[in-house]
């Protein structure tokens, strides 16, 4: 328990704690605080949408149409694999297993990128189709008020399509630094942290899916 | 040793991985047949099943402190009350309370007129 770590390049927790428990411990709750700030970052977006969509269901109903929900339902299963390899890669920290750890956080980082791609296609479709935020917005529809489901399209997997983006930096940190073979049973609070990041990015998703795609 | 962090096996990883999969299917199956006025609500409770497995096992947040717990929670209850908040202003305006924008500027040339009272 109160053995220390003073081989070089292995992690020492800083002069202010009491233990590495306690390090490990105040990190997390930063990184809870965190994420309490980001599903209110988020949360603004959440009510534009469900007030727009209470007020005009019949324009949601038909820009919900215009997507396509395949490519959604994809993406969705490539952020719950992406999530799904990531706990593997920090229970491969935990255990001290680097090379394992590696390749689950490599893996990740495909999975994202497979999403970011999707993501591409969508996107260029919905420009060349003129399926744009209000204002910008120019196709053929029913509903005068169906743009303003593009604008609240746009604004919220954009700014989740930042926070994937975001999230391939940062898994790629804690990679290089899984391959410096940095973690281990002693210390894996970082790879920790990104975890709970990425799994809040698919939370996320696990709601936009069935909000935009899903509408009927 | 930490000894007191719980490590989620390979195992319970896979399940709750599947779990999500077949739940993503469901949403899918929920969203092409037609249950009427529970569409909404039975694709939101889908979503947070979902959620819930994510939170609770992916995040380990079923073995974590009790003050983490309140943390992340409580951002829902904040988010509850905006939206709360922000419908009860909405939803509930009569519809003669709005006034488009030309009129609003017609308004203000017109100010030095009479404005009639109801």
């Amino acid at each position: 328990m109160s053995h220390t770590q003073t081989t070089p390049g292995k992690h020492h927790f800083a002069h202010h704690f009491k233990d590495a428990h306690h390090e490990f411990d105040s990190c997390k709750v930063g990184m809870w605080l965190f994420l309490l700030q980001e599903v209110l970052f988020f949360a603004p977006l959440f009510v534009a949408y469900s007030l727009f969509r209470s007020t005009h269901p019949e324009a949601f109903l038909e820009a919900s149409h215009l997507l396509n929900w395949k490519l959604g339902a994809f993406n969705t299963a490539v952020l719950i694999s992406s999530s799904f390899t990531m706990a593997l890669g920090v229970n491969a920290a935990q255990r001290g297993l680097h090379r394992k750890t590696v390749k689950y956080l490599a893996l990740t980082i495909l999975f994202s990128i497979i999403f970011l791609i999707v993501k591409y296609f969508e996107y260029t479709h919905k420009i060349h189709a003129g399926l744009l935020p209000a204002g910008m917005f120019s196709h053929p529809v029913q509903h005068d008020k169906t743009p303003i489901f593009f604008s609240i399209y746009f604004m919220m997997t954009g700014l989740h399509g930042i926070h994937v983006l975001i999230g391939i930096g940062l898994i790629f940190w804690i990679m290089m630094r899984a391959k410096n073979e940095e973690f281990g049973p002693e210390y894996f609070t970082p790879v920790e942290l990104v975890g709970l990041y990425w799994h809040f990015v698919d939370l996320v998703w696990i709601y936009l899916f069935p909000l935009l795609y899903l509408i009927r | 040793m930490n000894t007191h962090h719980h490590i989620l096996s390979v195992k319970h990883c896979s399940i709750i991985f599947g779990t999500l999969l077949i739940f993503t299917l469901l949403t899918v199956a929920a969203a092409h047949m037609d249950f009427g006025y529970f569409n909404f609500p039975l694709a939101m409770l889908i979503a947070t099943i979902k959620a819930s497995l994510v939170v609770f096992y992916f995040m380990g947040l079923k073995f974590d402190s009790t003050e983490n717990r309140v943390i992340f929670f409580s951002s829902f209850i904040f988010l509850a009350i905006f939206i709360v908040l922000i419908s009860s202003d909405v939803l509930f305006r009569k519809a003669d309370v709005y006034v488009p924008h030309n009129e609003i500027f017609n308004a203000k040339k017109f100010s030095s007129e009479e404005v009639p009272h109801d």
